[in-house]
């Protein structure tokens, strides 16, 4: 028996046997030409261009939803008059068909696949618009995934694109495995939507014989082969008991013995507030306000401000709503904001909380409309300031908080120069929140853009626990609460260690809620002390993740 | 030639959703229309694969261009949904 490792998207175990898809269209070969009729030739290549285009209109009016959107973009990809004119410019010289529509494709899919992140993760419905006129050029078999089984089936392939899954039913399919991918491919999302477990990056996948029995545990990423009967009994009970543990546990945060975590959402607005309410955030920990002012000529009017800033308050009555103030410059520039021109390193230049020694009247304005909004609602409003450095500048801004008459000021712990000294900036802040992101990027020196640099990225650096647990002690000398409000706060496993470093509050993604809130129930505040002081004491982020693991031995019930 | 010129302010820029609205109302019209980013090379707006090249990102400034009749009503249009949060 083997395993296979990859990276666990979609979370939850699957059993089946192995269904190989290998959709593997020849690629036309350089230099083919057609017979001389070019005028035929062009004709013959638009209308596989337009019966592929239908058929993937097709199956999206089947499939509805999601799909249906990303199908009718890819029928938009075989219409395309820029590869229209491409193919015909080919096919005039001679070029056959097939070798016409592939090498036309070809130009746009270098452009995407350059661009990366989101554009990279779309050479995969290109490719297959791509193929699927091939074929009918070709004459080859639609091969198709069976959208039926009599029992369910682990779909291995090596890539998924959104046709081969668009009329896939949860019912047939008992998990994905995909050999390329990743968080946010196409297979990743379908397979997170379904609810159906997905291990994506798994080397070795499409080599397994067909038929072979599958156990696929889409939280670890591990694949098993052939595993023993009393081995899928396990996983399955472990993923029940996951299920039944994340909805027992519901109401405030607080740990097995009692001790309390506020557990609260992230939001960038308005639109983000039911998702907020239904996972049972105890308010929100990061109101994001650049939303607000990003693609602006003008900042919002203070009128349209406050509007929107009541609209958020009005949904927690009584609860604690913090709002940071905006956070523009390096990646967020604004054309009002104009101090960032020309400056080298943007990240270390005029941004956050600096900005507004240049355009004090943005920051007023700002502070004002929630002052005003804050009076009309029953929300417990804390203001926060993003990219404070030092004592003075936490001093100056809770003067402008003051002064607009808001009694809450607090402060971002993202520069390790605010981290260093808490008890200080603590004489201008009623409380601190950790943005774990930031903080390690100017810890490490390590772009947050940069995809290579992200082992440095890691929230399991022991340096930036360090940071994170001298935050948390300096502030505790001046009795003020620091919370986190970073990626870290919303991964059960870090959540117990960070409440462990002392953290007082997590705010994070709402759907990430039941998880943590579920890990911390589990735990006593003691047992969080201890994965804290282990993880500390590591020396790698591997030995750090490893090490907090080892003394929190509820994380099997969840099958984290 | 009439032009708009518009930041993008949707969070996945002019990419997925926007980018297949976008291209889908240029290619109704009978018009040429172009899209370029600001100081860019323009692509034919009709042409998805031509705009997703562009790779257009939030805060991207985008300048939209077409001439003839109904030029006006057609870049109000564009600018609509390419400015759209």
């Amino acid at each position: 028996m083997s395993t296979l490792t990859g990276v666990g998207v979609s979370p939850g175990i699957g059993f089946g046997t192995g269904y190989v898809f290998a959709r593997e269209i020849p690629v036309p070969p350089p230099g083919s030409r057609h017979g001389g009729d070019a005028a035929a030739e062009r004709e013959r290549a638009g209308r596989a261009l337009e019966q592929v285009a239908q058929d993937l209109e097709r199956r999206g009016t089947l499939a509805g939803g999601e799909s249906q959107k990303v199908l009718e973009a890819q029928a938009l990809m075989a219409r395309d008059p820029g590869l229209a004119a491409e193919v015909a410019g080919l096919v005039e010289a001679g070029t056959s068909a097939s070798r016409a529509v592939y090498e036309g494709f070809g130009r746009y899919r270098e452009a995407l696949a350059e661009a990366g992140g989101y554009l990279g993760a779309r050479v995969v419905d290109l490719d297959d618009v791509r193929d699927r006129a091939i074929a009918v050029l070709e004459g080859l078999p639609a091969l198709d995934v069976p959208s039926r089984a009599a029992e369910p089936y682990v779909l291995v392939a090596r890539d998924l694109a959104p046709a081969d899954t668009a009329l896939l039913s949860p019912d047939a399919v008992a998990a994905f495995v995909t050999e390329e991918g990743g968080p946010t491919s196409h297979t990743a999302i379908i397979a997170r939507a379904m609810g159906v477990p997905a291990v994506v990056a798994c080397r070795g996948a499409t080599a397994v014989a067909a038929g072979t029995p599958m156990l696929v545990d889409g939280a670890s990423g591990l694949v098993r082969l052939t595993p023993s009967a009393r081995e899928v009994e396990a996983a399955r009970e472990a993923a029940a008991a996951r299920r039944s543990a994340l909805a027992a546990v519901g109401g405030p945060g607080a740990t097995a013995d009692g001790h309390p975590v506020t557990l609260q959402a992230n939001i960038g607005g308005p639109r983000d507030v039911p998702d907020a309410l239904k996972y049972g955030a105890q308010g929100v920990g990061l109101y994001r306000t650049e939303f607000l002012f990003l693609g602006r000529r003008k900042a919002p009017s203070p009128q349209e401000q406050e509007a929107a800033y009541l609209e958020v308050l009005k949904a927690f009555p009584g609860e604690r709503v913090v709002v940071r103030t905006l956070d523009a410059g390096a990646d967020k520039p604004l054309p009002f904001l104009a101090s960032s021109d020309g400056e080298p390193n943007p990240a270390l230049g005029m941004r956050g909380t600096r900005l507004f020694q240049v355009h004090p009247e943005v920051l007023a304005d700002q502070l004002a409309a929630l002052a005003r909004a804050a009076s009309q609602a029953s929300a417990r409003v804390g203001v926060m300031a993003p990219m404070v450095a030092t004592a003075e500048e936490a001093v100056r801004f809770a003067a402008a908080c003051r002064e607009a008459g808001l009694p809450s000021a607090g402060v971002m712990i993202e520069v390790p120069s605010a981290a260093l000294r808490t008890a200080d900036l603590a004489a201008g802040a009623d409380f601190f929140s950790i943005g774990t992101n930031d903080l390690a990027q100017y810890a490490f020196a390590a772009d947050r853009q940069v995809g290579a640099l992200t082992a440095l990225q890691d929230p399991w650096q022991p340096a930036l626990l360090d940071l994170v647990a001298l935050a948390v002690a300096g502030a505790a000398v001046r009795d003020r609460p620091c919370g986190v409000c970073g990626e870290a706060a919303g991964d059960p496993v870090l959540a117990c260690v960070l409440v462990g470093l002392g953290v007082t509050s997590l705010s994070m993604a709402a759907a990430s809620l039941p998880a943590v809130r579920a890990a911390l129930a589990l735990h006593t505040r003691e047992e969080c002390v201890r994965a804290a002081q282990a993880a500390r004491a590591a020396e790698s982020a591997e030995s750090a993740r490893a090490a907090a693991r080892s003394h929190l031995p509820g994380l099997g019930g969840l099958g984290l | 030639m009439p032009e708009r010129q518009v930041t993008v302010k949707a969070e996945v820029g002019l990419h997925a959703r926007p980018a297949a609205t976008f291209v889908q109302t240029a290619a109704k019209a009978t018009l040429e229309v172009t899209v370029a980013k600001a100081g860019g090379q323009p692509v034919n707006a009709k042409s998805i694969l031509g705009v997703l090249s562009l790779d257009v990102r939030q805060g991207d400034t985008v300048v939209i261009s077409a001439e003839g009749e109904g030029a006006e009503e057609l870049l109000d249009r564009l600018a609509d949904i390419a400015s759209a949060p």
